[in-house]
């Protein structure tokens, strides 16, 4: 994954620091809360929630189990409808497909879409050290690009800063990139998005190369598909001459009438709305309307490891809607900044460590970073059993195991007395030390079935097996790994 | 490594990945579809009452009418918007536009520039379909609708949707209608974001202002 967060701390001190930022606490916690009972009153508008969930996990694990099949069917639709399909192992290799095509083009500049996949494998970076820039369009990525900064959500990426902060940020960054803020530029969120409005057109009108992600692929006709709400979406998709979209390739489904599910379940889980302002699908290339040239590059970078690991795969149904994030006691603590990744929260806990591995502290502490409250399993619409895959790799870091690493079966050793081992246990006493994180577990404990007291040591330890998800985690692994962590006195004191 | 090997090498570690998983043809009728087709029984009037309930939750402006008072509609908002040039693609019928005198009329024939359309107030087209469980509209390049970029860059939107020929209740009703080989754009509401501290704004990129006019049968006046 990207070299840009590399050398980040450890998820426990990194969260340290954040939830001493009270702006950036009390932006989020005015976030999640206020998406979060959207979202309730937007789903409960559809009686067959649960159906429509189970449809859409069956969809994607379909996909998975046959994702051989489908990237295949995906190519051959695409390439007939007159684009062209790259594959790319892993992030140097997207960057340098993605680097050598706007090349051909002889642009030095292009705009684009937000896009996770090209945040994971640091396509900005990568285009800026070949003489590329790359635009950012989208108003909350263009907040953080301009503002030197990274994204803290996944669908509000710039949530952590207030108006005041972003008028600054535009008055004393937009001219170095474009066109100025206007003098007398207010904190107004209307001035403001019409100051982006007049900054990022004039870029759109000139833009010859585009670069976005996309929301699915649909194998049967090699549609993509791309969800969004401001608009952007669309002009970089339609303005300009060359369209290269980088899409993990775990985005694909197999049929069109498979998209009647998820434009169900995806704009409500995410923004809590019926659906998104606009949705751009298209195929391949048309004539006379929108790009000449479309290239799409598949990514693996780890994904192809995550589909190995038969309880970890189900990360890979991920449609990124962000509803977990809104709901985690951690994530509201601690930022999205704290989990060195372009995935935060819970889906990041479990997402990351899988696509990168568990070899650094961060992504080793990553787990680490969960009360277990399965909230986040709640609300997830793809039926992800983020506690599950979250226990899984906690004992495969603690314990060891078998493990596929770049497409090469491997075994993982215990991290006994390693680094690692401290940092994630650093995390766990972050995790249970934490009051808001703290209340959501006890809350939750005193309604789950199982409380075992005294099957593990402590106050703090036993609300961490008093989870809904209980049956499914190896309490034998736990305890192991509790004794083995008492020893050592350094990692009670956080 | 080169386009061939990482293709190959994709290839291979998913299927390496997927080898606790014999081998078989994929079969998507597995697929529990069990969730509902539309959420309730309307009637026509009630799916057109809905749609526009949607729409305007969104904040698009819905106005009713019947075939006769379309183009005096077309022309109340045109002057409402203050437009003095709109863009049509090349299928609206002439008579929806029978009543604009004053506003420069551009037919699009596929050579508008996007700087052309950027001194453009208000595009004027039809519709594929609207959904109404959603409040969606969908544009689908047909002659009424024309090039995406058409809808895009103008800063005012007006939309004819034909009731109740064109309004379906949920997407499941919407898919089967439309073709994957035409780029589609669904439009709910006008372009807005929340990224400033969580306001809604409307519109940053796309047109701010979104007019949808829903035409009801000829005999039944609204
Ligand atoms: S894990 Fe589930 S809830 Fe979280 S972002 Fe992905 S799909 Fe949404």
């Amino acid at each position: 994954m990207s070299g840009t967060y590399l050398g980040l701390p450890a998820f426990p001190q990194a969260a340290r620091l954040s939830t001493r930022d009270e702006q950036l606490r009390a932006n989020l916690r005015h976030a999640t809360h206020t998406i979060r009972a959207k979202r309730a009153t937007a789903i409960a508008e559809l009686s067959d929630w649960p159906e429509l969930r189970a449809a859409g996990t069956a969809i994607k694990d379909h996909t998975l189990h046959h994702l051989d099949h489908y990237l295949e069917q995906l190519e051959t639709a695409v390439t007939a409808a007159g684009g062209t399909v790259h594959w790319a192992i892993d992030a140097d290799d997207a960057n340098r497909i993605v680097t050598d095509l706007i090349h051909a083009t002889g642009e030095t500049e292009v705009v684009k879409v937000k896009s996770m996949a090209t945040q994971e494998i640091g396509l900005n970076e990568a285009l800026a050290e070949a003489g590329i820039n790359a635009y950012e369009t989208d108003l909350a990525e263009l907040i953080v690009q301009l503002g030197n900064d990274r994204p803290s959500h996944i669908l509000v990426p710039a949530i952590h800063k207030n108006r005041t902060e972003i008028r600054d940020i535009f008055h004393t960054h937009m001219a170095a990139w474009g066109r100025p803020a206007p003098d007398d530029l207010t904190d107004e969120p209307r001035d403001l998005a019409e100051a982006a409005r007049l900054h990022l057109r004039e870029k759109f009108l000139r833009a010859k190369v585009a670069v976005s992600g996309a929301n699915f692929m649909i194998a049967e006709t090699g549609t993509m598909v791309v969800l969004e709400s401001e608009g952007n979406g669309r002009m970089c998709l339609t303005l300009p001459e060359t369209l290269i979209s980088v899409v993990g390739i775990e985005k694909t489904i197999p049929t069109w009438r498979d998209l009647e599910v998820f434009l169900q379940t995806l704009p409500r889980s995410s923004t809590a709305e019926r659906m998104n302002p606009y949705t751009t699908t298209w195929t391949g290339t048309t004539h006379g309307d929108g790009p000449r040239t479309f290239h799409l590059v598949l990514l693996d970078n780890g994904r192809t490891d995550t589909l190995a690991d038969t309880t970890g795969r189900q990360t890979l149904r991920c449609i990124r809607c962000s509803a977990c994030l809104n709901v985690c006691p951690v994530y509201e603590r601690a930022g999205g900044h704290a989990y060195g990744s372009p995935y935060p929260g819970p889906i990041g806990a479990i997402l990351t460590p899988q696509l990168r591995g568990t070899t650094t502290a961060l992504d080793a502490s990553l787990p680490y970073a969960s009360t277990l409250c399965g909230a986040c399993y709640d609300v997830c619409p793809v039926a992800i059993d983020i506690p599950e895959v979250l226990v899984h790799l906690r004992e495969r870091i603690a314990q060891g195991g078998p493990t596929t690493r770049h497409g090469t079966k491997a075994t993982i050793k215990p991290a006994k007395g390693h680094a690692t081992e401290r940092a994630a246990m650093r995390a766990a006493a972050w995790t249970l030390d934490h009051p808001a994180a703290w209340t959501a577990t006890q809350r939750l404990a005193t309604r789950t079935r199982a409380l075992h007291p005294r099957r593990v040591p402590g106050r703090t330890a036993s609300a961490w097996t008093a989870t809904r998800d209980l049956p499914t985690v190896p309490a034998r692994t736990f305890r192991d790994w509790w004794q083995h962590r008492e020893p050592d006195p350094k990692d009670s004191q956080q | 490594m080169t386009a061939n090997t990482s293709r190959d090498e994709v290839l291979r570690r998913v299927r390496q990945a997927l080898g606790d998983r014999p081998g078989s043809t994929p079969d998507p009728g597995t697929i529990p579809r069990t969730y509902l087709t539309t959420h309730a029984d309307r009637t026509p009037e009630q799916s057109a009452d809905l749609l526009a309930d949607n729409l305007a939750d969104y904040r698009a402006h819905v106005h009713r009418t019947h075939a006769a008072g379309l183009p005096a509609t077309i022309a109340h908002l045109l002057a409402d918007h203050g437009t003095r040039n709109a863009v049509v693609p090349p299928g609206v019928p002439a008579d929806w536009l029978s009543a604009t005198a004053g506003v420069e009329i551009h037919h699009d024939h596929g050579e508008l520039t996007a700087r052309t359309l950027d001194t453009v107030d208000t595009v004027i087209t039809g519709c594929a379909l609207a959904i109404a469980e959603t409040g969606t509209i969908v544009l689908d390049t047909s002659p009424d609708q024309g090039r995406r970029i058409l809808t895009l860059v103008p800063d005012h939107h007006i939309c004819v949707v034909n009731t109740p020929d064109q309004v379906v209740d949920s997407l499941p009703q919407a898919l089967p209608r439309l073709t994957p080989a035409h780029p589609l754009t669904w439009i709910s509401g006008p372009s807005a974001t929340s990224d400033i501290e969580l306001d809604r704004v409307e519109g940053v990129h796309g047109p701010r202002t979104l007019d949808v006019i829903l035409v009801g049968p000829p005999s039944g006046p609204r």
